[in-house]
């Protein structure tokens, strides 16, 4: 039934993947926008900013540039924020070395 | 230092670009500098606690706290219209970022650059023609610029004295709508022959930036991609008529 919620072939009033990088800059600690996502439902691998954001929905929904399924779906409340990320397999954030911090008491 | 949430920041000038747009000049105290390309949220709040924001490109490199946004008006918009014509000089508006690490020129980048801008998308496009002069890079750089006519040019003077005065900068437009005087070129939207004329072989493994509305972006992107440039090396920024 998805199918049905999807947006019209042809329409052209969404955004792109950039203007998540304020609302996401709220959330999290790094530029998610330059991460590299992979769509859970085909596939496909590509900057987060390249994504089609359709801002008009209550709060902001990103899909997938190649298939138009959902991402990543964003809701703010006056008192938290709502990041659903189902729809993405995985996210590779880009981020400088550094040294790998075990778990657990270290013997100096 | 990372900076999180809004800011207050202060309107200290306002420049007139066309009739429909105009740079704001914003005070943002500890602006802690930001990339070519990127931009930022401001926010509006009304009396009753309504709140609208929008995304802007910055258009210029920062001079100290000062940073310059760039603004169309949309008709019928909630935000544009207010920052065009309601802001005074020395009111407060709130600012949040920089934001956005994609749609960024880094200046250690030395492959050429095409800049493609349609409309208002010219305004980040111009950040990075400032920035590169202001760096004094070398970095060949060709923007081409689709307006509907010679009235729409934003950054007319500037851009023309900066092709003159700079060899490895060029300018070309496409007008959609209405062609100046003595111009033999007809009124047409981009094309192939705009892209291949205009732009770098892909052989030269140039990186383009395309920012203008969606229609537009989709356009020269999937022109880019038959001319033989590889997807990665095309990076975009849509404007939607968000308001």
């Amino acid at each position: 039934m998805t199918d049905q919620l999807r947006p019209d072939p042809g329409r052209m009033d969404y955004l792109d993947g950039n203007v998540l990088a304020g609302p996401l800059r709220d959330v999290f600690a790094v530029d998610l926008t330059t991460a590299t996502g992979r769509c859970a439902a085909c596939g496909q691998t590509g900057p987060m900013a390249a994504l089609r954001v359709y801002s008009n929905a209550p709060g902001v929904v990103a899909r997938c540039p190649n298939c138009e399924e959902v991402m990543l779906r964003l809701v703010r409340t006056p008192t938290s924020a709502w990041l659903d990320l189902r729809g993405a397999t995985f996210m590779q954030i880009p981020m400088p070395a550094e040294p790998t911090m075990m778990p657990g008491p270290t013997a100096m | 230092m990372k900076r999180t949430g809004w800011w207050v920041a202060r309107l200290v000038d306002r420049r007139v670009e066309t009739d429909t747009s105009a740079t704001l000049v914003l005070e943002v105290p500890d602006w802690p500098g930001h990339l070519p390309g990127q931009h930022v949220d401001l926010r509006l709040t009304a009396e009753d606690g309504y709140q609208a924001a929008r995304s802007y490109s910055v258009s210029a490199p920062a001079d100290g706290d000062r940073i310059e946004v760039t603004v169309q008006r949309v008709p019928d918009g909630e935000v544009s219209p207010y920052l065009l014509d309601g802001l005074s000089v020395g009111d407060r508006i709130e600012v949040r970022g920089p934001v956005g690490g994609y749609f960024v020129w880094r200046l250690t980048d030395p492959a050429p650059v095409l800049l493609v801008g349609g409309g208002s998308g010219v305004a980040p496009l111009m950040a990075m023609i400032r920035a590169r002069r202001e760096a004094g890079s070398r970095t060949p750089f060709r923007l081409i610029y689709s307006v509907r006519s010679e009235r729409d040019i934003y950054f007319a003077d500037e851009l023309r004295r900066r092709v003159r005065d700079d060899q490895s900068l060029d300018v070309a437009y496409v007008y959609t709508r209405e062609v100046p005087e003595g111009l033999s070129a007809q009124a047409h939207r981009i094309g192939v022959p705009d892209l291949n004329s205009h732009g770098w072989p892909a052989q030269l493994e140039p990186v383009n930036f395309v920012c203008g509305p969606t229609g537009f972006v989709e356009a020269v992107s999937d022109i880019l991609v038959a001319l033989g440039h590889e997807p990665r090396r095309i990076k975009t920024e849509r404007f939607g008529p968000t308001g």
